[in-house]
């Protein structure tokens, strides 16, 4: 137990008769990043919740930092940065005063504010007030929030909603910073795969409350097969004769040919065998699944 | 206590800045303020009466504790239960709040007694207020004989009660407030809570006593009727102010175990 960051043990959560989270266990390793993946509405944000104490678990469910929450969720709490949904900002007070308040309640001092400010790139509009801000910026001050204690722990339910590009890089690039300079854990939620790929050491796959995959990313990129698709004109010969040659084609459009995408040689070798058999190849590539197709394949496997 | 303390700085640092706040400053400022104006204006007219100075001062002290007694205290206090708890609904920031590292009750309680602060700090400066505008009329109008009797005890404990009779209404309003976000519900039970209070208050209901909404009428009511006759007299902890002490201590408790079963969505 000693090695996670959070660990929850067959838990289970129900608003009235729904069950939301079904014989959840998470492992989040110290140290890691955790993509927390999963559509919308599939338990993501109840889990973080949760894990926050804010909605109340079954005792012996859930441990953080090897600690039961409900006995313990002061001294929990102190080691956690959050960011659930959309950020929790008093609009009527500035940027600079919704950090200030936050270190009031923590105790910590306010010069703080500034620092973090400068951090996600606030330090202009700090004596904005916040509901003036875009929704980038109310997020930004979302990821101050969580972070102004320093903690050791950080819960990001979807960081990069409603960020344009650079921001999306800048906070990707901000969360491996602090989990390998600073050693953080963090746990960040997110729908999209690719989103996830680029930042996560760790990967947790939810699908209507239940966990179908938990592993790290290199693990995933195992389930998660690529495929090489083909454009080629005349589709049934050209299939029939992959097929013939020990190919499996996998789907087939009315455009495109579908085969399990192996390595870039082979690749080359089928582009050449359908040229010498006289058809004309006009696009060839690799193509990942999405997290649709990832949910199917991982679904069937279980 | 320290997580109360930074709680209450914290309600205080949040909201100094909304009309919550400054209603509790403002209120007592605008009335004392047009009730002294309108002294001022028909000096002469009220001079011509006669009054004993006591009487004097009953009237003009009258017409500030008789507006706030009768009707702005009720809805004073029901607004007030609502700010406090409206500036977390509408942003949306419960879950910030009950996810620092802070024990809930700190967390309620501190909102509780900023409620109740704003509450005390808006009555004290009626009296105050009160107080300085009579003497400041004196000045003003020397031919007044306010300087000829000292409310000032008077005007403490009508205060006073008025205060403690109006806890038992914030209680409860800072119960609806918690489980509503909408401002319609607690101030719609509110309004009709208090238009019934006043009703069963001035109809002299026996039991009127038990309903939360009527006590700063009967609380301001008694403390006019008495004053009259001896002023020193009336006792601040009457049946109504036990009453109110009463209600809101049950509703703070009860408010607390809600808070600590509020799943927060």
């Amino acid at each position: 137990m000693g090695n996670y960051a959070i660990e929850t043990v067959g838990l289970n959560f129900n608003f009235g008769n729904q069950t939301i989270v079904k014989d959840l266990s998470l492992q989040v390793p110290n140290g890691s990043i955790y993509g927390f993946l999963g559509p919308n509405g599939a338990g993501k944000t109840t889990t973080i919740k949760i894990l926050l104490n804010l909605l109340k678990s079954p005792s012996d469910q859930v441990f953080i930092f090897g600690k039961e929450i409900n006995s313990n969720r002061i001294a929990i709490l102190k080691r956690i940065g959050a960011l659930v949904e959309q950020p929790a900002i008093y609009g009527h007070l500035t940027g600079k005063e919704n950090l200030v308040n936050r270190c009031i309640l923590l105790g910590i001092k306010k010069a703080k504010a500034d620092e973090m400010l400068s951090l996600v790139g606030l330090a202009e509009a700090a004596n904005k007030k916040a509901n003036k801000y875009s929704l980038g910026m109310k997020q930004r001050l979302g990821i101050a929030q969580a972070l102004i204690s320093d903690p050791e722990l950080l819960l990001l339910d979807e960081p990069t909603n409603g960020l344009d590009p650079n921001g999306i890089i800048e906070v990707r690039n901000l969360m491996i910073d602090l989990a390998t300079k600073h050693q953080k854990t963090i746990l960040v939620s997110s729908h999209l795969l690719a989103e996830i790929e680029r930042t996560a050491t760790h990967v947790g796959i939810i699908n209507k409350g239940q966990l179908l995959f938990q592993g790290t990313i290199n693990e995933l990129h195992l389930l998660s097969k690529p495929m090489l698709e083909i454009e080629v004109d005349n589709i049934e010969s050209a299939s029939t004769l992959l097929i013939k040659q020990g190919y499996e084609v996998t789907t087939k459009t009315e455009k495109v040919i579908s085969v399990l995408f192996v390595s870039s040689q082979k690749s080359g070798e089928l582009n050449t065998l359908l040229i010498q058999n006289g058809f004309t190849v006009s696009s060839l590539y690799q193509q990942r699944k999405d997290l649709e197709n990832l949910f199917l394949d991982i679904t069937n496997t279980n | 206590m320290h997580a109360l303390y930074i709680s209450l700085v914290s309600e205080y640092y949040k909201s100094r800045k909304t009309l919550a706040f400054w209603a509790a400053i403002l209120l007592p400022l605008i009335i004392c303020g047009l009730i002294s104006a309108g002294f001022y204006n028909n000096a002469e007219k009220i001079i011509a009466n006669h009054y004993p100075p006591m009487l004097l001062w009953a009237q003009y002290s009258g017409a500030a504790l008789g507006v706030m007694g009768f009707l702005i205290m009720p809805f004073y206090v029901i607004f007030m239960a609502f700010s406090v708890n409206n500036i977390e609904h509408k942003n949306d920031t419960w879950k910030m709040l009950f996810a620092q590292p802070l024990n809930k009750f700190s967390i309620y309680a501190a909102k509780y007694l900023y409620a109740i602060l704003l509450i005390f700090i808006c009555l004290f400066l009626f009296a105050a207020l009160t107080y300085a505008f009579g003497n400041l009329l004196q000045v003003l109008v020397p031919t007044f004989n306010f300087n000829q009797y000292n409310p000032l005890d008077i005007l403490i404990n009508a205060y006073a009660k008025l205060f403690l009779a109006s806890l038992g209404i914030l209680s409860l309003q800072f119960i609806l407030s918690l489980l509503w976000s909408d401002f319609l519900k607690p101030m719609g039970i509110g309004f009709v809570g208090t238009i019934m209070g006043i009703i069963a208050a001035n109809v002299g209901w026996k039991y009127a006593y038990l309903i939360p909404y009527s006590l700063p009428t009967l609380a301001s009511r008694i403390s006019k009727v008495k004053k009259g006759m001896d002023p020193l007299a009336f006792s601040i902890f009457t049946q109504e102010i036990w009453t109110s002490l009463i209600y809101a201590s049950v509703l703070f408790i009860i408010g607390y175990f809600i808070v600590t079963k509020k799943s927060i969505k």
